[in-house]
């Protein structure tokens, strides 16, 4: 067995995170036969739904409070195996697989998702789920690293390689820094790497070169750019990736590729995030903002 | 009032004319319920020794009533004094630090050293890496410890501190003065499991961190040795005594994790570290032929890491009672190729003779019981076997996995089993609905049964953790075959001692107020 590789999405929320990663990891399982277990690290439990055909697989911590302990809980209970190709049992297309576990939280604006992730990382581990044949574990993890909790998959042990998705707005591009800030604090006493940024197009002016640059600029590589297609969209109705919906369209193997380069990436590197105002000049250095004046700042519009 | 000539306590001040007149005068402010009104108070009280509301009371959920057990960093605490001088080190709030000191100093009368950082309102915001950074420098040039174990509280484990990428931090910013100074880290969160999980987490790290080998290298290994873990044992008497047999078969038998000497100090100067195991013979664990566990269920993420990591020879045994004690002999000499000591033998012998000599006494006594789950299986069994009754069995950190089953082949062997109980995850407000609608005879428990000894009137017999309200207890044993004689002595007394309750009154009941018993 070749030795497991922890690896983490992260970007901000919307950004098509959960979307990529499953359409990239359905592309390892598909094309390349790996064997995956996902950890969506989101309370709103999306990491695993287009794998598994389901609205929302139920989650460590909504079946923890239900039992009343996570301590009652049964591995199988809350780590499912995925649909069709996906599932361990079926090798009619690949013999790769992908299992699946969300940590799930509670609803916004009450209690701690980011100790729903340690409690369900933490069950996970105990509970042997990493100790099955797997060659990757996949953490899909919200948003910013708000809070230690959702530094939870990047502690020393977890996952070694990030990867960042963004896009080519300014928030976003923004969220993937101060990712890269978050990974860097626990980079220097740790093993984890920023492995590359994704950019999911949103088809913005210049996007290609910017988000090229930006990666230069953090010390990292733009490992691949998915372009913006419709196909998505239809497969996501069907709860369905697009390598498994349609394995032969042009989108299928814009994952397949990243897929191929995320198996074969050497790249890991320590951080080195942009301060503020180098990330807005970069903004403007590609034409996004225009030179704004010291004596403009705060001042409305001319009619 | 108090007149500074003849300084009187509490207990006699408050009977003073002035304060019973002052309680009088505030009654009146008192609302309408309660206090003022004895009818009401005296009907609810009676209501809730029904079955009504027992069955009530067995549905509830979500909220613990004193409870029978404490918290993780507890634990931990214990295990980190089991070695040679060593600081608990508890990264989070002070005050938590400070019931585990005093939980601790009030059961034993000793001191505890323990140490927090202090996390407060920014640390919860920004994390507590600089608190453990100057905490620890502070630490060891303060103390001069020389190992400093690491645990945490509900605070540090809520906000996700990584404790682990925390202590090579602080390690790496001291200017070398943590250089030559071990720090085990484990992640010890009190809304998880018990004190006996926060133990494990504890020894788990202190063994992994003193034991750790570079990739292809093999530890030295000497098969003649033995490692004995006790566990979360606040019977000193009991460490003692294991340690005393253990002697009897082989001088390679240490004790990991030995906590005896730090609660039991001599009068004179304070020194703040005594005894524990050292060092040196923790660090060369791993290389031993066994390692024998006497609570199996406070070392089990322990016992992975000797069985899987160490790939060692892992037993468990729990000397209480006579059978167990028994086991853990027969199971010394069969490790040791030594036959069982003449000295054991007799010792064995005398206790079964003292057994013998109560047996009638306890025989058939009905009891409730509470406390961990391995001190249970050790005192249950020892109750069984002189012919007791426990018909309540009551662990409020049952194990999920196991331990049912396992108490449940205890209880088989009781010749009144259908009587027996076992009442897991349940706590001591749960116990009082048993008590009032199954009543026994006895109950065996700690310090906090002792508002069920005021409601029910059922004598306490305390043998437990912890124990705040009687002396010296914990330097007894209840290990071995002369703990068990503790355990016997201990108990037969507190029947005896009721039966004379029973048969004193004159020209009543005292045709049994006999001299000899």
């Amino acid at each position: 067995m070749a030795e497991l590789r922890q690896i983490a999405f992260y970007g901000k929320g919307g950004i098509g995170k959960s979307t990529t990663s499953q359409n990239t990891l359905a592309a390892m399982a598909h094309y390349f036969g790996k064997k995956i277990l996902i950890v969506g690290c989101d309370p709103k439990a999306d990491s695993t739904r287009l794998i598994l055909h389901e609205k929302a697989q139920c989650t460590i911590m909504q079946l923890a409070s239900e039992a009343g302990t996570v301590e009652d809980l049964e591995l199988e209970d809350v780590c499912k195996p995925g649909a069709a190709e996906f599932d361990p049992d079926n090798t009619d297309i690949t013999e790769g697989f992908i299992m699946c576990a969300e940590s799930g939280g509670p609803e916004p604006g009450v209690g701690c998702a980011g100790r729903g992730v340690i409690t369900a990382i933490n069950f996970l581990e105990e509970e042997g789920a990493y100790d099955q044949d797997l060659d990757f574990v996949s953490y899909d993890v919200l948003g910013d690293v708000v809070c230690g909790g959702f530094a939870m998959p990047i502690r020393e042990g977890k996952a070694q390689e990030i990867y960042i998705v963004m896009s080519g707005e300014m928030m976003a591009m923004y969220a993937a820094n101060n990712i890269s800030k978050g990974i860097l604090k626990y980079a220097n006493t740790g093993g984890v790497r920023l492995a590359g940024l994704i950019c999911n197009a949103r088809m913005t002016d210049r996007e290609y070169d910017l988000a090229k640059h930006l990666a230069e600029q953090i010390g990292t590589q733009l490992i691949h750019f998915v372009p913006r297609s419709n196909h998505v969209q239809r497969a996501e109705l069907r709860r369905m990736t697009v390598v498994e919906f349609a394995d032969k369209t042009d989108q299928a193997f814009e994952y397949k590729e990243l897929a191929r380069k995320i198996i074969d990436n050497d790249l890991k590197v320590i951080p080195k995030p942009l301060e503020m105002d180098d990330l807005e000049a970069l903004l403007m250095e590609f034409g996004l903002e225009e030179e704004v004046e010291a004596d403009a700042i705060g001042k409305k519009a001319s009619a | 009032m108090q007149d500074v000539e003849n300084i009187v306590n509490g207990q006699k001040l408050f009977l003073k004319p002035e304060y019973q007149e002052v309680f009088k005068n505030k009654k009146q402010f008192e609302s309408n319920t309660g206090s003022t009104n004895p009818e009401k108070v005296i009907e609810i009280a009676k209501w809730t020794t029904t079955w009504e509301y027992r069955e009530k009371n067995l549905a509830r959920e979500h909220i613990t009533i004193n409870p029978a057990k404490a918290c993780q960093p507890l634990g931990a605490v214990m295990a980190a004094l089991g070695f040679e001088n060593t600081m608990p080190y508890v990264h989070g709030s002070h005050g938590c630090v400070a019931y585990f000191r005093s939980y601790f100093t009030r059961h034993f009368k000793e001191p505890t050293p323990c140490v927090s950082d202090s996390m407060s309102e920014s640390a919860a915001v920004f994390g507590g890496l600089s608190n453990m950074k100057e905490g620890l420098r502070n630490c060891k040039a303060l103390y001069k410890p020389d190992m400093i174990a690491v645990s945490t509280t509900c605070m540090a484990e809520v906000i996700g501190d990584d404790l682990n990428a925390f202590v090579i931090g602080a390690r790496k910013d001291a200017e070398g003065e943590l250089d030559n100074t071990p720090i085990p880290a484990a992640h010890t969160p009190s809304f998880v499991g018990s004190h006996i999980t926060g133990y494990d987490n504890m020894m788990n790290a202190i063994l992994q961190e003193l034991n750790m080998v570079e990739e292809g290298v093999e530890a030295p290994k000497d098969a003649e040795r033995i490692n004995i873990i006790p566990g979360f044992e606040s019977y000193l008497g009991s460490l003692k005594e294991v340690k005393k047999i253990a002697s009897m078969f082989s001088d390679k038998i240490v004790m990991i994790g030995d906590h005896e000497d730090q609660w039991n100090t001599p009068a004179g100067e304070y020194k703040l570290f005594a005894g524990g195991t050292p060092l040196s013979v923790a660090k060369t664990a791993r290389g031993a032929g066994t390692t024998i566990s006497l609570q199996k269920y406070s070392t089990q993420a322990t016992a992975k890491t000797i069985k899987g990591e160490w790939k060692q020879n892992y037993v468990t045994c729990n000397p209480i009672g006579l059978g167990g004690t028994d086991e853990f002999v027969m199971k010394l000499s069969e490790l040791t190729g030594k036959p069982v000591p003449a000295e054991l033998t007799k010792l064995r012998g005398q206790l079964v003779d003292a057994m013998q000599d109560s047996y009638p006494y306890m025989h058939g006594k009905k009891f409730a019981i509470w406390g961990d789950p391995d001190f249970l299986l050790g005192v249950v069994s020892f109750l069984v076997e002189m012919g007791a009754i426990p018909v309540h069995v009551l662990c409020h950190n049952a194990p999920r996995k196991n331990w049912e089953k396992e108490m449940q082949a205890i209880l088989d062997k009781c010749t009144f089993k259908e009587e027996c109980h076992i009442w897991a995850g349940k706590d001591l407000w749960h116990l009082r609905s048993l008590l009032f609608t199954e009543p026994v005879d006895f109950m065996i428990g700690n310090v906090y049964g002792k508002e069920l000894y005021r409601d029910t009137k059922i004598p306490l017999i305390r043998i437990g953790f912890p124990i705040f309200d009687r002396h010296h207890l914990h330097r007894y044993s209840i290990s071995g075959y002369e703990g068990a004689l503790n355990l016997l002595t201990w108990i037969t007394n507190s029947v005896l001692d009721a039966l004379d309750e029973e048969t004193k009154e004159i020209a009543k009941t005292d045709y049994f107020f006999d001299c000899v018993r």
